[in-house]
């Protein structure tokens, strides 16, 4: 039996991984992923918390970040692409102003 | 067993999660993502929730990583992989290093239980996990799973009316 310490441990080392990664990263495609491995941390430790207290919820809360990250990543990719057709790159740096110039 | 499973499981995410960040090439970062995803998968399965596993295979590895390797390569992104990544100085790393440390054995060694429901191991083998999560999902959630469907068509139309409107203006 894997205490629960370990899979919190696993989850906070991944989040700090996309949180870094967040706000090292000057691309923007790369910000999108550091936010979905961020997610991703934060389930690992709902669905432990779930398991180790023997209650559904957490689960089920998981079910829905899983289902909001799907729509949020839609949205962003158009933004993403629309931005792209604007300024020709995605790094950050270009990005001082959102409408076309 | 479990304990080598999920230190399997464990070591493979943080190694391919750091290399999914660190990659100058976006789909070689993609494609570790991948790898960490379907891992997180099987770490699912070790904790009992074999349909959490499944949607976590389906939605994360099948949809959201195939959106973001579709826009990859529908972009040209031959400068940004030329680029330096990631922190230069050495002070930058190890700050960064240490600060996550601290945070991971801070929640490891400071919980304390408190609390214990009723969806016992048994009852879930009994039941099966998906009859238990979705009995737990229809009655007691009902209503924040109809808002779920209503944020999940908000985009839908949004991303239409963007790619529509775009068309319709003939510029690009």
């Amino acid at each position: 039996m894997v205490p629960l310490s370990f899979y919190l441990a696993l989850s906070a080392t991944l989040f700090f991984i996309g949180a870094f990664s967040f706000l090292t990263r000057r691309n923007l495609i790369m910000m999108f992923i550091s936010i979905e491995i961020m997610l991703n941390s934060v389930n690992i430790s709902l669905v432990a918390f779930s398991h180790y207290m023997q209650d559904i919820r957490g689960q089920i809360l998981a079910l829905f970040v899983i289902a909001i990250a799907g729509g949020a990543v839609a949205v962003g990719l158009i933004i993403l692409v629309l931005a792209y057709r604007n300024k020709k790159t995605l790094k950050l740096e270009e990005f001082k102003l959102l409408r076309e110039e | 067993m479990v304990e080598l499973l999920f230190g399997y499981f464990a070591i493979v995410i943080i190694t391919s999660a750091l290399f999914g960040v660190t990659r100058k090439n976006l789909v070689h970062s993609l494609l570790w993502i991948l790898l960490m995803f379907v891992h997180l998968g099987g770490l699912y399965l070790l904790l009992n929730a074999e349909f959490l596993a499944m949607v976590q295979i389906i939605v994360y590895a099948g949809a959201i990583l195939v959106m973001f390797l579709f826009v990859v390569f529908l972009l040209n992104l031959k400068e940004e992989t030329k680029e330096p990544v990631f922190i230069h100085s050495w002070q930058g790393r190890i700050y960064g290093v240490l600060i996550l440390l601290f945070f991971a054995l801070f929640g490891a060694f400071t919980y304390k239980k408190t609390h214990t429901g009723s969806f016992t191991i048994e009852l879930i083998d009994k039941q099966g996990h998906t009859k238990t999560i979705g009995t737990a999902l229809f009655n007691e959630y009902l209503f924040p799973f109809l808002i779920l469907g209503f944020i999940l068509l908000v985009p839908l139309i949004g991303v239409g009316i963007v790619a529509v409107r775009r068309k319709a203006n003939g510029t690009s």
